[in-house]
């Protein structure tokens, strides 16, 4: 069994059953087809467990799939699964065609997407809908792909609409069996004796595969996929070894040989960083050296600009590992490591948990085959918004590569430029400010939420006095990420009633230059005082000791500070002062 | 291969696949004398048996045979 596939067989699937005590999240499925389902039901449930959860499975009456849908007092609608599976197998898609009048076949394509619409219009929840693998009945032969009422023709015709369907359902997910029989050919994935005594139209051998594809959905549905991907470089993305082959010397190229390989396996590494995946590199080498083939090499498909983060030094890769993670603030388990050699790869496996390390195999002519079969990016959503984030990611990757380099966090600070925007509230970022006091939880001293309403009565009212923050520094711009409100309690004393920041902008200096910034303005308008409060909420812990920290003193329940003997604060942030508020 | 030969690697099968060290087959058995021996075993059975076998039954026989004994004549014809 195992050599289709590096997952388990379906007997272990079967044993993970037995073995499971219910301690994993439940996920509520319920499974729809119109031939014999039951090995499927016990493969997703086997595979569930592999993946760190329980299915709650209900499995309708066999061939029951319109009964289920059309009546509203069906199992299925009470059920309420979080998904549903819907399975309509190319065997029963081809009897219905048998039965048609030759001049009716050509529409079956367009009844059966009516029909598909109908589930998702109908059932709540998520739909997973296979696809159908081809069955070619060569009654046409090759001309099948020119006559509409071929069967070839409307199966093929049915999973393009499939696709065009799903890009207007949200809630419609294909699950792409067509793919699966392409990888592991038609004699796997069916044997006609077993179809012929049972009605199942999945062999056992190909049903952990199917399996895997469709908990890869659910799983990414909720929000468990991988968003990183870390790769050696030495015999991983070039053939031969940089520190000891030099430039001319690594295989790389065009042509034949195994040069080739590698240009095809960076081609598909470029490929998910447009996609949005974060690619990482952990090499042992000298930095300079592993960095001369992204810079000079004329075949290199992937440059500086695709990486993240680069991590070329001589530690263990483990640590290297780590490091990538605090980094990009992001789990292990959303890691996958490429790395030719055994070694490396044991070494990850056994040190940093999480981390999906696959058992490359040995010859690079077929990484990519490989890799193509574990189906290991996953996603059930791709905006072009994606490509920003990942761009977010390498700004935060140099800001904090650059920290680990300077001993002194002052000298850091310093280097980053960094600049902000003092405004008031405009129309401009209202939406914004607005979206800021909904959302932020973390640091927000008093947590109260405006809407944009809200925020345009204030910007009016004399007695509130409105200030927004952005922070840019050289490798990117945070955009808005601090609030502050005060109000007039009387001629001499300001109250902050609202104080919130973005976490992205952290240990940067920008508390102080935030109260230097309020303190400057309470001062040129004639206030004494500035009182502050903490409320604690089960998430703002980070600011309990906030105004301590910035040299309030404790009244009661309240902070105060005293303007006349404010000193300002050490921060390294410059004032924008040509449209800012003064 | 003998067919007691066959009886016994058929009888690990079973054994293996059922989870199930106590199970001891003869001609005679029939589905209902195992425990957890359904229609949907049943399949698991052949496939491993096809594969241990390196052989493919057909269709007729998968669903001709009444106890383990023909079973075992038809693997012996192959």
């Amino acid at each position: 069994m195992d050599t289709i596939t590096p997952f388990k067989s379906f007997k272990d699937l079967k044993g993970n059953i037995k073995k499971n005590s219910g301690c994993f999240p439940v996920v509520k499925v319920s499974l729809i087809g119109d031939t014999a389902t039951q090995f499927l039901a016990v493969a997703l449930k086997g595979m569930a467990i592999e993946r760190g959860l329980t299915l709650d499975l209900f499995e309708a009456e066999y061939n029951q799939i319109e009964r289920q849908v059309m009546d509203p007092s069906s199992e299925l609608y009470q059920f309420e699964a979080d998904y549903t599976i819907v399975f309509q197998s190319t065997h029963k898609f081809l009897e219905k065609f048998n039965k048609t009048k030759p001049e009716e076949r050509n529409s079956l394509a367009d009844d059966r997407i009516v029909f598909v619409d109908t589930i998702c219009q109908n059932i709540p929840g998520k739909i997973i809908y296979y696809n159908y693998p081809e069955i070619d009945d060569v009654v046409f032969g090759n001309l099948a792909n020119q006559i509409e009422e071929s069967f070839i023709y409307q199966t093929r015709k049915l999973n393009f609409e499939l696709m065009k369907l799903a890009q207007s359902c949200p809630d419609l997910f294909i699950c792409d069996l067509v793919s699966i029989q392409n990888q592991i050919g038609r004699n796997i994935l069916f044997d006609a004796s077993i179809y012929t005594s049972t009605e199942m139209v999945l062999t056992i051998d190909a049903l952990p595969l199917i399996a895997s594809r469709t908990m890869d959905l659910i799983c990414a549905a909720k929000g468990n996929f991988k968003k990183c991907l870390i790769l050696d470089l030495d015999n991983t993305l070039w053939g031969g070894v940089i520190g000891d082959d030099g430039l001319e010397g690594i295989q790389l190229g065009h042509g034949f040989g195994i040069g080739k390989s590698f240009i095809e396996f960076q081609q598909w590494i470029k490929k998910l960083k447009e996609r949005g995946v974060i690619i990482a590199i952990v090499s042992k080498n000298t930095e300079s050296v592993a960095k001369e083939p992204f810079e000079k090499h004329p075949e290199m498909i992937l440059r500086l600009d695709d990486i993240a983060v680069f991590i070329a030094n001589w530690e263990n890769k483990a640590d290297n590992i780590r490091q990538i993670q605090s980094i990009l603030n992001i789990g292990f388990d959303t890691m996958v490591f490429l790395d030719d050699n055994p070694f490396e790869r044991n070494m990850v496996r056994v040190n940093v948990p999480g981390v999906l390390v696959p058992e490359l195999p040995e010859d690079p002519a077929d990484y990519l085959e490989f890799l193509y079969g574990l189906n290991l990016f996953e996603t059930v959503n791709y905006s072009t918004g994606d490509k920003d984030r990942t761009k977010q990611y390498q700004v935060e990757a140099k800001r904090a590569l650059t920290q680990s380099k300077f001993t002194n966090e002052a000298e850091f600070l310093k280097s980053l430029d960094m600049v902000s925007t003092v405004d008031g509230f405009t129309k401009y970022n209202t939406p914004r400010v607005a979206q800021l006091t909904q959302r932020s939880n973390q640091f927000n001293l008093r947590t109260i939420r405006y809407t944009e309403g809200d925020i345009e009565r204030m910007e009016k009212d004399k007695d509130s006095h409105c200030f927004s923050f952005t922070l840019e520094d050289k490798f990117g711009d945070n955009g808005l990420i601090a609030v502050v409100i005060m109000k007039t309690i009387d001629d001499e004393t300001l109250f902050i009633d609202t104080w919130l920041m973005s976490c992205r902008v952290l240990k940067r200096g920008m508390e102080e230059f935030t109260l230097d910034t309020i303190v400057d303005y309470a001062k040129t308008t004639g206030y004494k005082k500035i009182i502050g409060e903490y409320i604690p909420t089960p998430k703002n812990g980070m600011v309990a000791d906030h105004y301590l920290k910035l040299g309030f003193e404790q009244i009661g329940c309240r902070y105060m500070l005293d303007i006349d003997n404010y000193k300002s604060k050490e921060y390294f942030i410059k004032k924008n002062q040509e449209n800012g508020k003064s | 291969m003998e067919k007691v030969e066959i009886l016994t690697r058929v009888q690990d099968i079973f054994r293996d696949l059922l989870d199930d060290e106590s199970i001891v087959l003869t001609s005679e058995t029939m589905a209902d004398d195992v425990e957890g021996w359904d229609s949907l075993t049943h399949i698991q059975l052949i496939v491993a048996i096809e594969k241990s076998f390196k052989i493919k039954f057909t269709s007729r026989e998968i669903l001709s045979w009444k106890n383990v004994g023909e079973m075992i004549d038809n693997i012996s014809l192959k």
